[in-house]
């Protein structure tokens, strides 16, 4: 190395080291790049328009790992929260209408929440097995209700599909032609969080929790409220994740979120937020749910067998935390 | 504390394992060999998956890739026992453990590189070794060599008082007898418990971490090699989709007595909660009961173990 370059580099790496998320900016312009390279002209509006769209329920469902994951915890009741919402509001709208069968979805998502975050807030269980025996449960639950429900049929509501599916946000301007509706639902959410996650009380006990427990109980912090309220929010988003999912999809089943799970933790994670709790934030996860939707793509069309495919999913997940963790130095 | 108290969470999973076999004694009087060696047959893919959770758990970590090792050694497993023949067999089948000993080094050695947290790389893997396994084996195939499926398959003796006991289970004990015990007592293994306990004390007493935690993940990977032959064994074909073992296996690990802090714990605890949590499953199948219920009933009972175990290690801090 020159000593000319030295400085640069160093400043260079300073920069990245304080603002990881301009990393992740450029590692996502990269794939998009090596997507346009690789078969020129694909990148358009309508390509923007639909990776956006479909990274909005990952994006969403990564909201949960990564507020649970600043405490120390994760949430893998969310692909089941997701699922459950998704097949009440379809399997409900026959019998209730749309309205109340969204209002009524949400119901069992946050009472899942409600219970992950007794079992991790109150009686001190670890997060992975909280939320997992509480997904085991749901899914035995919602298979049981659907022996109920059988006989009803299921209808997804079209405010549903116009939200999760449809584009242009009801106007008919030729700007907003493939600007997905999702977003109407996710740029307000996404904002809240953002905003939440800083500036608010409830954001900096999750830090406070996931940096150290011990201190910030001793510091006045009832642990305790701000795990269960976290739970029960993670919950929610859950939920919305599986109204909007089920929008996308159009064919609501038992397992309509699961594959979207382990993603959503890798997004997370990829995103920068430490799975020991204390560190990263909802920004990063964003673009994270957007590099590995990008990515997706770019492995469906380099036409390698399935296996191939995933294996390179996998390597470049870690490549990338690895890369990551070394940037800001948390090895 | 005593040796009794130690094993008291061990001893009363036995209890309940007995009365559990009873439970299902009474509810189906004709329930004998034929119905326990199904019982283990059905366990065996389980109780390795878990046992090698177990391992990595014990040394502090977690693996999440144990289902998709299983389908990797599966499938190898199937392919190389039709390529080469009954006389291949026993070559057939050592190539498997390699490879399973092999993978699980990897799993180790890229936790020990990278410094990411052991869940996030081996999730990563989870997805490569899956790849692994379609690589291998687009759709199911390959075949089992019939005597080896006979040894998984059948009773000890058909009749006298040994006929009670499945195969299945005799060959699980064996493995895991044969690993498990002479490592416990070894260098190896108290350095995996010293590492799962406290890593910063295992450094000071000289323990070498990296080597420690690779063994460890090896272990997990050689008898995820064990659980991936014995699901072929069992269906005489090689399935590339990892079956459903992950979560239950965290599951057993913990209803096991297994701390997922690290360093608390064996191997006989989490594999009477697989057995429990099969022969539960049998009861209610047997007593009509929904299977949709059944999977309610685990949670549940998952659920209220560890609450009520972190209630009674509140109650004892306090």
């Amino acid at each position: 190395m020159t000593t000319a370059l030295a400085p640069t580099l160093a400043r260079a790496g300073r920069a990245l080291r304080d603002n990881p998320l301009i990393a992740l900016v450029l590692l996502l312009i990269l794939l998009v790049a090596v997507l346009q390279a690789l078969r020129p002209g694909i990148v358009n509006e309508r390509w923007i328009g639909n990776t956006v769209k479909f990274a909005i329920p990952l994006a969403m469902l990564a909201a949960c790992q990564t507020l649970t994951m600043l405490t120390g915890g994760i949430d893998l009741s969310a692909g089941t929260a997701a699922t459950v919402s998704a097949f009440v509001v379809a399997t409900q709208t026959p019998l209730l209408g749309p309205g109340a069968a969204i209002a009524v979805a949400l119901l069992p998502a946050i009472a899942i929440g409600l219970v992950n975050g007794v079992g991790v807030g109150l009686t001190r269980v670890h997060p992975l097995i909280m939320t997992l025996a509480t997904g085991l449960i749901a899914t035995g639950c919602l298979q049981v209700y659907q022996r109920g429900v059988i006989a009803s049929g299921s209808v997804v509501p079209a405010a549903l599909e116009w939200l999760g599916t449809e584009r242009g946000w009801g106007t008919d301007l030729p700007v907003m032609r493939f600007v997905p509706n999702a977003l109407l639902l996710f740029l307000p959410l996404a904002a809240l969080l953002l905003w939440a996650q800083r500036r608010t009380g409830f954001g900096r006990l999750l830090y406070a929790v996931g940096a150290n427990e011990g201190a910030a109980r001793l510091a006045g912090v009832r642990t305790w409220q701000v795990t269960l309220a976290l739970y029960a929010l993670s919950g929610l988003l859950a939920g919305l994740t599986g109204l909007v999912y089920v929008g996308l999809i159009k064919a609501p089943s038992l397992s309509l979120a699961e594959p979207l799970l382990l993603p959503a933790v890798a997004a997370a994670v990829i995103g920068g937020t430490s799975i020991f709790g204390g560190r990263g934030g909802y920004g990063g996860t964003i673009v994270g749910a957007l590099i590995l939707t990008v990515l997706g793509t770019l492995l469906t069309l380099l036409q390698m067998p399935e296996g191939a495919r995933r294996i390179l999913f996998g390597l470049i997940i870690l490549a990338v935390t690895t890369l990551y963790l070394r940037l800001t130095d948390q090895g | 504390m005593s040796r009794l108290s130690r094993h008291a969470w061990t001893l009363s999973l036995l209890a309940g394992l007995l009365l559990l076999l009873l439970a299902t004694k009474l509810i189906q009087p004709s329930f004998g060999a034929s119905g326990l060696e199904s019982l283990a047959r059905a366990a065996l893919p389980f109780a390795f998956a878990t046992a090698a959770m177990a391992v990595v758990v014990i040394a502090g970590g977690i693996d999440l890739s144990v289902a998709s090792m299983m389908a990797v050694c599966g499938v190898t497993a199937a392919v190389l026992m039709q390529a080469w023949g009954p006389a291949g067999t026993i070559p057939a089948l050592l190539a498997v453990l390699a490879l399973g000993l092999l993978m699980g080094a990897i799993n180790g050695a890229l936790i020990v590189l990278t410094r990411v947290p052991d869940i996030v790389v081996t999730l990563s893997m989870l997805f490569v070794w899956e790849g692994t396994a379609l690589l291998i084996l687009n759709a199911p195939g390959g075949a089992a060599t019939p005597w080896l499926r006979e040894v998984i398959l059948g009773a000890v003796m058909a009749s006298g008082p040994l006929s009670l006991l499945p195969w299945a289970l005799v060959v699980l004990a064996l493995v895991l007898a044969a690993i498990w015990l002479p490592l416990r007592r070894s260098r190896l293994g108290l350095a995996i418990y010293a590492v799962g306990s406290d890593a910063t004390a295992a450094f000071r007493s000289g323990v070498a971490i990296g080597p420690t935690r690779v063994a460890a993940y090896a272990l997990a990977g050689l008898l995820c090699a064990f659980g991936g032959l014995s699901l072929t064994l069992q269906t005489g074909i090689g399935e590339p989709i990892p079956g459903p073992y992950l979560l239950p296996a965290v599951a057993a690990v913990v209803l096991g007595g297994v701390s997922l802090t690290g360093g608390v714990g064996g191997l006989l605890g989490p594999i009477l909660a697989v057995l429990i949590l099969r022969t539960v499953r049998l009861d209610l199948t047997l007593l009509n009961v929904d299977p949709n219920v059944t999977t309610i009933i685990e949670g549940l009972i998952m659920a209220s173990v560890v609450m009520l175990g972190g209630l009674i290690a509140l109650r004892r801090r306090t």
